[in-house]
């Protein structure tokens, strides 16, 4: 069970609260009648499906109703920030190799996941949190 | 090959049964394959044996990362059937089920094959009328198909809550009576078996790294215990394809989602079918064994975890619950979670890709096992030959930018 926190109640909230969106900044083409049949494919069905770090849209269905974005590790499952619509991702892949290779992982206050997280990252947001 | 037969069985009494001989060899990497799949489940395996058997190509390996079947293959519901809405999406589906018809025999190994029916329930008016307008379609296309009374559904399984007052009145059916459930292991170790003995190589621990690519063309893939050459190469990978798609340099349009499933102690005999609904949300069976296998729904975001959330367990077992009372009381056993590839139209890809010489065979979805000879089947002849098989045609990558979908939602959604 997710518990995420919600950056516009900001509250952390059960995962049944809440719906899973798809992949996060998907950008609709401008002049879509401009498009050529492989924009508008790509757009409409390609995601990018990482297994890692992955920036996605969810709606906090029952809370408040609105739409904001998770960075969250596909594999793991870790929460690893949660913020607003039209906001850009602290966290990225890029940046978590980057501050791997310094030895120093930190994780974003974003919410937890009771089962099957890494404690160590669960230490970490429990310490930044605290 | 050893062949297995009652007298074999017999005859090994004698010596205790220990000296059966192995099902399948161990071998090191060759240097070079004519095609190598990537992949050793249900799928991969399959493609290697009819490619073996059908099109006379033996000097192929099958690359695979853990041990052979250990992924969706072990983790799925069982459940085999072909009545699917669309054309293209039955005549897929009903080659398959025309290939288990016989597979036991074929591949010399029982695949535990029963064609015990599966029962698709409605609950509204508008599940009744897309169960009407399946099964004509089914029928059109030559698959056993009925509609099923109340009355009709409650003889069929007595132990089920038809009545009126329940929470959602079971309003009818659909009823495919040659669809059933195989034994999943043993199709893997079938196909495995029958493969090694017509000369394909199973390279189990072997996990595929990068491919080689050359103008625009592949030569075969980087792995860690080596590279290995091949100028044909077929990903059989399943939640993994969008992570090989991306080594090769292309997207698919392919979210990978847990699907999860339980099972119960061991029950006596009490279901002899299997009972689906999509619209209370679950499907259960009986094995062999007195488990009751029960499916759920995909978690809605993406994971490769292989372990699905509790809310979809609770949800799943109210819905069972609501249709079996008599299942109030039994405990579950173990859960699990398998990564299904979910395709936009919940139809899969077979094809060629950007690179040339590498074919994809990924997007099943929630619902490859009853595919699983048929998917092999068509695959191999694609990679025989190069181009797509006739019955893999529409399933080419190029419909998402021609809009030629094959939506079946309707007969995938759930069930598996």
């Amino acid at each position: 069970m997710f518990h995420i926190y919600c950056p516009y109640c900001e509250e952390l909230r059960e995962e049944e609260e809440f719906h899973p969106k798809g992949q996060a900044h998907i950008e609709r083409p401008k002049d879509p009648e401009a498009c050529s049949d492989e924009e508008w494919g790509d757009y409409l069905f390609f995601r990018d499906n990482p297994r890692g770090i992955h920036h996605e849209l969810w709606v906090h269905a029952v809370g408040c109703r609105k739409f904001f974005n998770i960075t969250r590790n596909t594999v793991t499952y870790d929460i690893l920030e949660t913020y607003k619509m039209g906001e850009q991702p602290r966290v990225t892949a890029e940046s978590l190799a980057s501050q791997q290779t310094q030895g120093n992982v930190q994780v974003a206050s974003g919410g937890q996941q009771t089962v099957g997280a890494s404690s160590a990252a669960a230490e970490a947001i429990k310490g930044e949190q605290a | 090959m050893q062949r297995y037969s009652g007298f074999g069985l017999a005859k090994h009494a004698l010596s205790h049964h220990e000296n059966w001989e192995r099902q399948w060899r161990n071998p090191t990497p060759k240097k070079q394959y004519d095609v190598i799949i990537v992949g050793g489940g249900g799928h991969g395996l399959a493609t290697a044996y009819y490619l073996a058997k059908e099109h006379g190509i033996r000097n192929v390996a099958v690359v695979e990362k853990g041990w052979l079947g250990g992924g969706n293959t072990a983790r799925n519901t069982t459940i085999v059937r072909s009545n699917y809405l669309w054309d293209e999406a039955a005549a897929l589906y009903e080659h398959a089920m025309k290939l288990w018809e016989g597979l036991s025999q074929d591949l010399n190994y029982n695949v535990m094959f029963s064609q015990r029916g599966v029962m698709n329930l409605g609950h509204t008016l508008q599940d009744m009328r897309d169960i009407q307008r399946r099964v004509n379609a089914n029928r059109l296309n030559g698959i056993d198909s009925e509609v099923l009374t109340p009355e009709q559904i409650q003889q069929i399984v007595p132990i089920m809550d038809c009545s009126k007052n329940a929470r959602y009145p079971i309003l009818g059916a659909s009823w495919q009576p040659r669809a059933g459930v195989a034994r999943h292991d043993a199709v893997a170790w079938g196909f495995a078996r029958a493969a090694d003995a017509l000369g394909v190589d199973l390279l189990q621990n072997t996990e595929v790294t990068g491919f080689k690519i050359r103008d625009g063309r592949v030569f075969g893939v980087h792995t860690n215990r080596g590279d290995i050459e091949a100028k044909t190469v077929g990903c059989v990978a399943a939640g993994n394809s969008g992570v090989l798609a991306k080594m090769a340099g292309f997207r698919l349009p392919l979210e990978s989602h847990p699907l999860q499933a339980l099972v119960s102690e061991p029950l006596k005999p009490v279901l002899d079918t299997v009972v689906m609904s999509n619209h209370v949300h679950g499907y259960i069976s009986q094995t062999d064994k007195g488990d009751l296998v029960i499916g759920a729904g995909i978690d809605g975001y993406n994971g490769y975890g292989q372990r699905g959330s509790y809310p979809t367990v609770e949800h799943t077992l109210q819905a069972i619950v609501e249709m079996f009372p008599i299942f109030s009381r039994v405990r579950m056993n173990r859960q699990w979670g398998g990564i299904v590839d979910t395709c936009p139209d919940a139809c899969p890809i077979l094809s060629k890709t950007p690179v040339k010489g590498l074919f994809f065979n990924c997007g099943w979805g929630t619902g490859g096992f009853k595919a699983t000879p048929g998917s092999g089947h068509v695959f191999a002849w694609t990679l025989a030959k190069g181009q797509a098989h006739p019955l893999a045609a529409p399933f080419s990558i190029d419909r998402f930018h021609s809009g030629a979908l094959v939506d079946e939602h309707g007969a995938a959604g759930v069930a598996h």
